[in-house]
């Protein structure tokens, strides 16, 4: 970043803040801006609506996969000789070749038994283990994981997108912000409008934050339009402000600047009928998101890390429709230049009748939360005992997977 | 602490402004019935002709496939159709509320249709959304629970959008010939969404039990309407939270007992209880208050008036305004009564306008219209609505309704007053009084926390 474009930065910032006395001064983060905790990337992306592991990552090894699925075994990829990739996820085979794409198998989060979509994906964000309900699940384990990064400020994380989500919300500073929001007052306008707010936490972190935001936009696309704001400019035009793709080239440009950690879903993976329709269009957004994110951020796709998680996997047998219905253990999705690629990690439970949990669902013989543990001990250097201690209450890492370079 | 009629208009109704005065809180109840006229002058389509649109356009897709050009213009002309009759759950939707003698029908309608939240799973199908609620919902506002939960669970539109029109028994005849089976997408929904709540006291077993129950739940494609399929239903008696229902077979009559004894059930007075609570007094409500409307609930048997009765006469109900904020569409809605448009006014606006001031910035605000992102519907946390982008996308609203308008909004502080009343706060009023221009004095009143929230 140039340092022209710093300066103009913090006249923005300093216009954004006339008229303010909050105490979530954005000159605060003016100050802290240029000391950026650390050169690593982490994606975080949730797959909303619970993810069929066995049919993405396919083990057409086991013998009882075919009986089990017999209507929804479609075309797949030759992984390592027992595991097939989904060829909906074809375009992602040339990352897995060149080591920037694996999966974890037969993993979940805690929850068990009841199966709610909504309450699985809260304990998701959370991190949390099935001994907290889900209304004390309040804070979101990206947020505690700023709480822990030294130096962590309001920008180095990110929720990208309409939804606010609650991996990431809690007590430290996060910014939010879907990409073609168009938001410009005049400076008058600005200052009579914080006044308004003065008395309403809510409210004027809220538009702070946007006037920073928009103002930090703007310097940016003026400053540096580089090869990647032409590219994020270009995918924005194409695929209109909501497309998947809008979102990671915008999460891509975030990353290239101060941001760290980014947050985002993709939904629609809830295939009750008709799953190989349904799982096609899933995973061609899931393939543009990776391949996205990976042209947006250049070089930088060496030091990233992408997690996609799902609240929780499907039943191993095909209902009566053509699809799954909600089940326990899944897979997860990890890519970047960051990661050790080429693999599928994790223990494989099998899935005869007795190797099923409740003789229905692929039984989980790991948590979601050690995989992500380890990843963020292995790329911020943070202390095991922040991360079951803070991050993941409770969480017993483990032996380390080695899924970090 | 504002006063009870104002309170009454922004908490239990879409505010005030100059054709919409304060809402005389003994007076609501007695109200209810009117929301009949309203819904006559701005109508919907119903399912029947919407699913004869649908059919129409797919047939000359179909035609343009295998001979482009034949439909002419025809098929533009079905497309406009759908998109028209698709829209009007909108654009009538909100004329209803401005022109509405009672606000409280209206904002229950929405509590409802969000409570029995069903979306659309294809663009074409959105031409179906708008007469689910007209079908489903709306004629048992003011009826029992278990009358709008069976009306839900019986129509086309809610059981196509969680999977039940495919689901059957595999023991069935249709089951049987096809090689199909159970699909327990609504089963589950029924008991965790609709009724009991989540944690309500059903296992997985119960799932299961309600789903092989529920075969049979079908769509006719030669009536057009729901219908009740005996060949797709599972023989053998099911066993539901410890009751066995049907017997060898089971029929219709069945399945709507045992959705009767769902709404009866106590985790479901709870639930509705907490729900009501949540969505009109406060994101945390008052203990007393819930309780009072869940012993209702149970003593009545669901009698939804009863509950209505208790959440506008219990003293919990009339705290401070401001502990929810308004969802966007409420925002947008309370924001067009506040400048005095009529319903006539506002269905007249050309369709381009529409967009740019209905559509979008609701998708904007992060509530496209029946497009929530699953069964569970919206969120109800002021901090889900309260978001930088989200407010931004309220506040780039404000301006553009006003521009729309030509500013013919009186003084900006007249517009305070008309829409706020003694709701305005202190800082609000110095700014509005400071403000450059009546233009940028109303813009602050719309974007102000006072109007965003309730």
């Amino acid at each position: 970043m140039s340092r022209i474009n710093d300066a103009r930065r913090r006249v923005l910032r300093g216009i954004a803040a006339l008229g303010c006395s909050a105490a979530a001064s954005p000159f605060a983060s003016t100050l802290t801006l240029a000391s950026v905790p650390t050169d690593a990337r982490l994606v975080v992306v949730i797959l909303r609506g619970a993810m069929d592991g066995l049919d993405v990552v396919q083990p057409r090894g086991d013998r009882s996969f075919a009986k089990a699925r017999p209507g929804l075994i479609g075309k797949a990829k030759d992984l390592n000789g027992f595991f097939a990739l989904n060829d909906n996820l074809g375009a992602l085979m040339s990352l897995w070749k060149v080591g920037e794409l694996s999966f974890v198998h037969a993993v979940s989060t805690p929850y068990r038994d009841e199966r709610s979509h909504f309450d699985g994906q809260d304990m998701l964000e959370a991190g949390t283990a099935m001994d907290v309900g889900p209304a004390a699940m309040r804070d979101g384990w990206l947020n505690r994981l700023l709480q822990v990064m030294p130096g962590a400020t309001g920008e180095t994380a990110f929720a990208i997108g309409r939804e606010n989500p609650k991996i990431l919300a809690g007590a430290a500073p996060v910014a939010n912000w879907a990409p073609n929001t168009n938001f410009a007052l005049s400076d008058e306008g600005q200052k009579l409008l914080l006044e308004v707010y003065h008395d309403d936490p809510l409210f004027s972190a809220a538009a702070l934050e946007a006037i920073e935001l928009a103002a930090v936009m703007d310097a940016d696309s003026a400053g540096d339009m580089d090869e990647t704001s032409a590219v994020m400019q270009e995918r924005m035009r194409d695929g209109g402000g909501n497309s998947q793709r809008a979102l990671a080239a915008f999460a891509a440009d975030r990353l290239n600047h101060d941001t760290r950690i980014a947050a985002f879903s993709i939904n629609g993976w809830d295939t009750h009928r008709n799953q190989a329709q349904g799982l096609k269009r899933a995973l061609e957004r899931l393939s543009e998101t990776i391949l996205s994110l990976k042209l947006g951020l250049g070089g930088n796709w060496q030091k990233t890390t992408v997690l996609a998680m799902t609240e929780f996997g499907r039943t191993v047998r095909e209902n009566g429709t053509g699809g799954t219905d909600h089940g326990t253990a899944g897979a997860m999705v990890l890519a970047g230049g960051a990661i050790r690629g080429g693999q599928v990690f994790g223990r494989w439970p099998g899935l005869a009748e007795s190797d099923l949990y409740d003789r229905r669902d692929l039984m989980p013989t790991g948590d979601v939360r050690s995989y992500a543990a380890w990843a963020m001990r292995e790329m911020f250097s943070l202390e095991r005992s922040a991360l079951e201690g803070s991050v993941f209450p409770g969480l017993d890492m483990g032996a380390n997977p080695g899924i970090i370079l | 602490m504002s006063s009870r009629p104002i309170l009454a208009a922004i908490r239990f109704g879409y505010g005030m402004g100059p054709r919409r005065a304060e809402l005389n809180p003994g007076a609501i109840l007695g109200g209810l019935g009117d929301g009949g006229e309203v819904a006559k002058k701005f109508p919907v389509e119903s399912t029947a002709t919407a699913i004869a649109a649908m059919a129409r356009y797919q047939r000359l897709k179909k035609q343009e496939k295998t001979a482009p050009g034949a439909p002419g213009g025809r098929l533009k002309q079905a497309r406009t159709d759908l998109r028209r009759i698709a829209g009007l759950g909108l654009v009538h939707g909100v004329a209803r509320i401005l022109d509405t003698p009672a606000p409280f029908h209206e904002r229950l309608m929405w509590f409802w249709a969000d409570h029995f939240t069903a979306v659309a799973k294809t663009r074409v199908l959105r031409a179906a959304a708008p007469a689910y609620l007209d079908e489903a919902i709306r004629p048992h506002i003011t009826g029992r629970f278990s009358q709008m939960l069976k009306a839900v669970i019986t129509h086309p539109f809610m059981l196509n959008y969680l999977d039940q029109v495919t689901s059957m028994g595999p023991n069935s005849v249709a089951g049987k010939r096809r090689g199909k089976g159970l699909n327990e997408n609504l089963a589950r929904e029924v008991m965790e969404l609709h009724s009991l709540g989540v944690g309500g006291g059903y296992v997985q077993k119960d799932v299961r039990e309600l789903a092989e129950l529920m075969t049979g739940l079908s769509f006719s494609r030669r009536k057009q309407a729901f219908v009740f399929n005996p060949q797709m239903a599972e023989p053998g008696q099911n066993r539901i939270l410890g009751k066995p229902y049907g017997g060898a077979s089971h029929g219709l009559k069945d399945i709507l007992l045992a959705l009767d004894d769902l709404a009866a059930h106590p985790s479901t007075a709870r639930h509705i209880a907490l729900k009501l609570a949540v969505h009109f007094v406060a994101d945390t409500p008052p203990e007393g208050l819930v309780d009072e409307l869940e012993a209702t609930y149970r003593r009545s048997g669901g009698d939804l008036m009863a509950l209505y009765e208790v959440l506008l006469q219990h003293p919990d109900s009339w705290g401070e305004l401001g502990q929810k904020a308004k969802q966007p569409f409420d925002f947008i809605a309370s924001a067009l009564v506040s400048l005095g448009i009529a319903g006539t006014q506002l269905v007249a606006f050309p369709p381009r306008d529409l967009e740019r001031l209905l559509f979008r910035p609701l998708a904007a605000m992060g509530q496209p219209f029946m497009q929530a992102r699953g069964p569970d519907g919206w969120p109800e946390a002021a901090s889900a609505w309260i978001t930088p982008h989200g407010l931004a996308a309220r506040i780039s609203w404000s301006n553009a309704i006003l521009r729309r308008l030509g500013g013919r909004v009186g003084t900006a502080e007249e517009f305070l007053t008309t829409t706020l009343g003694d709701a305005a706060g202190e800082n609000l009023k110095r700014a509005v009084a400071r403000a450059p221009t009546d233009f940028d004095g109303a813009a602050l009143v719309l974007a102000s926390a006072e109007f965003n929230r309730r």
